[in-house]
């Protein structure tokens, strides 16, 4: 499967469709991307750029969690519900003093740190359940992260009803916390706007770093693919199924803790409906960045690559002002084209 | 120091009463090839299951250099030194060499995995056994003999002092053989005893010291193969007597019904260049061993596979058999080996089993299905077959092997088939039922439909066919008249072309 410079010269017109073939899918995303360019050329400017990764930057981080349960052969259909399960908890503990509807008026300011930490315990409790129940009863995480959806559903709404704020989205943030969302590292002037190296895109930078440590470099990490790539075979040699399918839904809750901590600030205010759908969008962007649903195979580069296609694409096309719905169907094509050129690798011909 | 490496003493064991291993031993010397042999259903696998602590023995004893054990399951065997290298190999595909080898151990440098130690350790176990593979490369981009070869040499980093390879030659050229050879006898040399599991002779008395034969799940003996012949060894393998475990052939064979001609399949596995002629009311045996192309060719003949070339005629007239419905169409059935898997609908009821492959017959002109045909089809089907059930509506999973396997017939039977394909008709189907369904066969061909077996057990073969074709590593080996020939010829030819096996193909 390596694929070298020096192969080139030596490879035959099978070889050439096959290398086509698999590397389509990014051949039709630059084609439309060359033609939002084409349409319209200011597409290509700092300031689109640095939209588009901050716009990737969460997208990131919650399709890197699902990325290791797809490893697994498996599926989250939870993400968008740990998403808003993770920003109401945050953004309720993160409100200014003087906001008028706090969701716990008498609670003094507390660092940064300890809402995102309380998020992450929050998503990492459910997603254990999630993987403890996927792995002990052997159901298809599709049906169990399916159930999870549903109760945090319901454990969303309670705790918003709980919070003193009545039934209004929970706004009002601490400039501090806003700060990490819109804020920027480094600043400066293009052409009369402001363009900069912005606090989301370095956080998410950071995060896939640690994952692909965690991924290539770890026993965890290569247990996982072993678990993904053939159960069977990864229980003869030793490795702990249970355990380590425990801790890839862990290592999940983790991420969607921190994605959705992030979320919220972003928005500047949080509500049960925040993360609504975004669990499509993540695994849309890892099946695009060749994650495989037959499993044992996928890289952080392939999810990095695949939620910025995506990102590109859907601010390239609202860009040049397409249609929304038309958007829609541009979207499921390029995921059914990609998924089925993944599936047609493992045609068996009879 | 004992006298074996390893030792086998009286192991028996019983399935549902039915007596898989009977009083079996095996003892390999250290530093020795040891070859283990014995026709399909021998009980091969069994004991070598029971070894690994697959399926526990109901007597019995294992000592290893001396020391009795008794293991729980395979990871516990390899960290004891005892390790299988399974003819399908278990095996991540989508990572690399050292991952796999290194699985479920890897070596750790503080909180990450020291890779470089990791390439370092395979690649000197590589050098160790002459193995020229770059420890970085994906399995998934190896040839099967290479994979093999990475098993064998994760087998060996476990410091293993008993290895067993099932088969091993089974997908791999001359040339891949003979470096497998070379790495058995490295193996040889540094005093590993090596359970050598073939079915192959002439490998048999190029690698093997010693060789102990089993039949029926029964020892037969043990020999060093310098002082035996190959007539001696198929002897000890096939010797026995056919009793009366069958019904008198009735039927009397007409003119020809079917030709085959040049039947070839486009994908592996290969079968190539099949002919024969089947006549009315004849019963055709197909015979070889494991991976001879037996179920192969009579999916090509059903439309299940893709053909290169091939055609066939019924009483002359060319048809095509491209689709299993057009075969269905064209009066064919076909019986398939994997009862469970592709036989039976478990859940659904007898009646929904019997009917299903020929629901259209029910449709009534408003297009809805005639209840009362398909009750009055099932309850005939029943009751000619003797089917034992409480009544139609019941779930085919309760039924015994033997009576689903005639609900399966009867579904055939009901879209009046003139061919039946029948691919092992009695697998897993206790003996008073086996003679039920060879009953069955014979009254099907005396009523003048023609019938192509494929058996794994010689002595039915042999029992219930007219003639025997016997296929070998993907092609024709020859046709017996069943009268006329014993075990011994039908396993010389079953072998015929498994030496210089990809020569043929090329």
């Amino acid at each position: 499967m390596k694929y070298s410079i020096k192969n080139m010269k030596t490879m035959t017109r099978q070889d050439w469709a096959d290398f086509l073939i698999r590397n389509a899918i990014y051949l039709v995303i630059l084609v439309l991307i060359a033609a939002i360019i084409i349409v319209d050329p200011r597409f290509l400017s700092l300031r689109v750029l640095e939209n588009v990764l901050t716009q990737s930057s969460v997208r990131l981080i919650l399709a890197l969690g699902v990325a290791g349960i797809i490893i697994l052969q498996g599926t989250d259909l939870s993400l968008g519900r740990m998403v808003g399960l993770a920003a109401v908890v945050s953004a309720s503990m993160l409100q200014r003093a003087d906001y008028a509807g706090r969701f716990y008026p008498g609670i003094e300011n507390m660092p940064l740190l300890v809402p995102m930490l309380a998020a992450m315990a929050a998503c990492v409790l459910f997603s254990a359940i999630s993987g403890w129940v996927t792995a002990q009863f052997q159901i298809h995480p599709f049906l169990s992260t399916m159930g999870m959806m549903t109760i945090l559903y319901g454990v969303i709404q309670i705790y918003f009803d709980f919070g003193e704020g009545g039934a209004q989205p929970i706004g009002g943030h601490l400039r501090s916390y806003t700060k990490i969302a819109t804020g920027r590292l480094i600043e400066f002037s293009v052409g009369g706007t402001r363009v900069g190296l912005p606090y989301l895109v370095l956080i998410a930078a950071a995060v896939s770093i640690i994952i692909w440590f965690i991924w290539n470099k770890t026993t965890f990490g290569k247990n996982m693919y072993a678990v993904g790539g053939n159960p069977e075979a990864a229980k003869v040699s030793g490795v702990n199924v249970m355990s380590t399918t425990i801790l890839v839904y862990v290592m999940a809750g983790v991420l969607y803790g921190i994605g959705g901590y992030l979320e919220a600030a972003r928005i500047g205010s949080a509500n049960p409906s925040t993360g609504f759908g975004y669990e499509l969008d993540a695994i849309a962007a890892c099946v695009v960045g060749g994650i495989s649903f037959s499993g044992g195979i996928g890289k952080v580069s392939g999810a990095i690559a695949g939620v910025l296609m995506f990102t590109i694409i859907s601010y390239g096309m609202t860009f040049v002002g397409l249609d929304q719905y038309y958007q829609y169907i541009i979207k499921g094509v390029i995921i059914i084209a990609a998924v089925s050129l993944d599936a047609r690798k493992y045609l068996k011909k009879v | 120091m004992a006298e074996y490496l390893l030792s086998i003493e009286n192991l028996s064991k019983s399935f549902s009463g039915n007596k898989v291993l009977d009083n079996v031993r095996l003892n390999v010397r250290q530093g020795s090839v040891h070859a283990l042999m014995g026709e399909n259903g021998a009980g091969k696998s069994t004991l070598m299951k029971c070894l690994f602590g697959i399926y526990f023995q109901d007597t019995g004893r294992f000592f290893l250099d001396g020391k009795e054990f008794n293991f729980t399951d395979p990871k516990h065997a390899l960290e004891n030194g005892v390790s299988m290298v399974h003819q399908e190999l278990n095996q991540v595909t989508q990572r690399s060499i050292s991952d796999n080898i290194w699985l479920g151990r890897y070596p750790k440098k503080g909180l990450f995995i020291d890779e470089k130690k990791m390439h370092r350790d395979s690649q000197s176990l590589f050098d160790k056994l002459g193995i020229h593979l770059d420890p970085d490369f994906i399995l998934e981009s190896l040839s099967v003999s290479q994979r093999q070869m990475v098993e064998i040499a994760k087998a060996v980093s476990y410091d293993a002092k008993i290895i067993v390879l099932d088969e091993p030659t089974s997908s791999l050229t001359e040339n891949e053989v003979n470096m497998l050879f070379d790495i058995i006898r490295v193996l040889r040399n540094q005093g590993v005893g090596v359970i050598y599991i073939s079915h192959k002779m002439d490998e048999i008395f190029e690698i093997a010291d010693e060789v102990t034969v089993l039949r029926d799940g029964r020892y037969i003996g043990t020999e060093s193969i310098a002082d035996v012949t190959m007539d001696k060894i198929v002897n000890m393998m096939v010797g026995r007597d056919l009793d009366h475990r069958f019904p008198p052939k009735t039927n009397l064979p007409g003119k020809v019904h079917m030709e085959v001609r040049n039947v070839t399949t486009k994908y592996p596995p290969i079968v190539s260049n099949v002919n024969f002629d089947i006549r009315r009311g004849e019963i055709l045996g197909i015979a070889g061993l494991v991976g001879a192309g037996r179920t192969e060719l009579v999916e090509s003949l059903f439309g299940a596979r893709t053909l290169e070339s091939g055609e066939i005629f019924v009483d002359g007239k060319k048809i095509d058999n491209s689709r299993t419905r057009k075969s269905i169409n064209n009066h064919f059935a076909l019986l398939t080996e994997e009862r469970r898997s592709t036989g039976i609908y478990p859940v659904g009821d007898i009646t929904f089993n019997s009917t299903i492959a020929n629901i259209k017959a029910y449709r009534t002109r408003l297009g809805y299905l005639n209840d009362k045909a398909m009750i009055t089809d099932t309850d005939e089907q029943i009751g000619n077959m003797r089917i034992k059930t409480p009544n139609r509506r019941e779930q085919i999973r309760n039924l015994s092997g033997g009576n689903q396997q005639k609900v399966i017939i009867g579904r055939w039977l009901i879209t009046n088939p003139d061919i039946l394909l029948l691919d092992e008709p009695t697998r897993g189907i206790d003996v008073g039922a086996k003679y039920e369904i060879y009953q069955l066969i014979i009254k099907l061909a005396e009523a003048g439909k023609s019938v192509v077996m494929v058996s794994s057990e010689m002595p039915e073969l042999i029992g219930v066919t007219n003639r025997i074709m016997v296929m070998s590593n993907g092609r024709m080996a020859g046709i017996v008249d069943t009268d006329k020939t014993d075990q011994t010829e039908i396993f010389t030819l079953a072998m015929k072309y498994l030496s210089n096996t990809k020569e043929a193909e090329v």
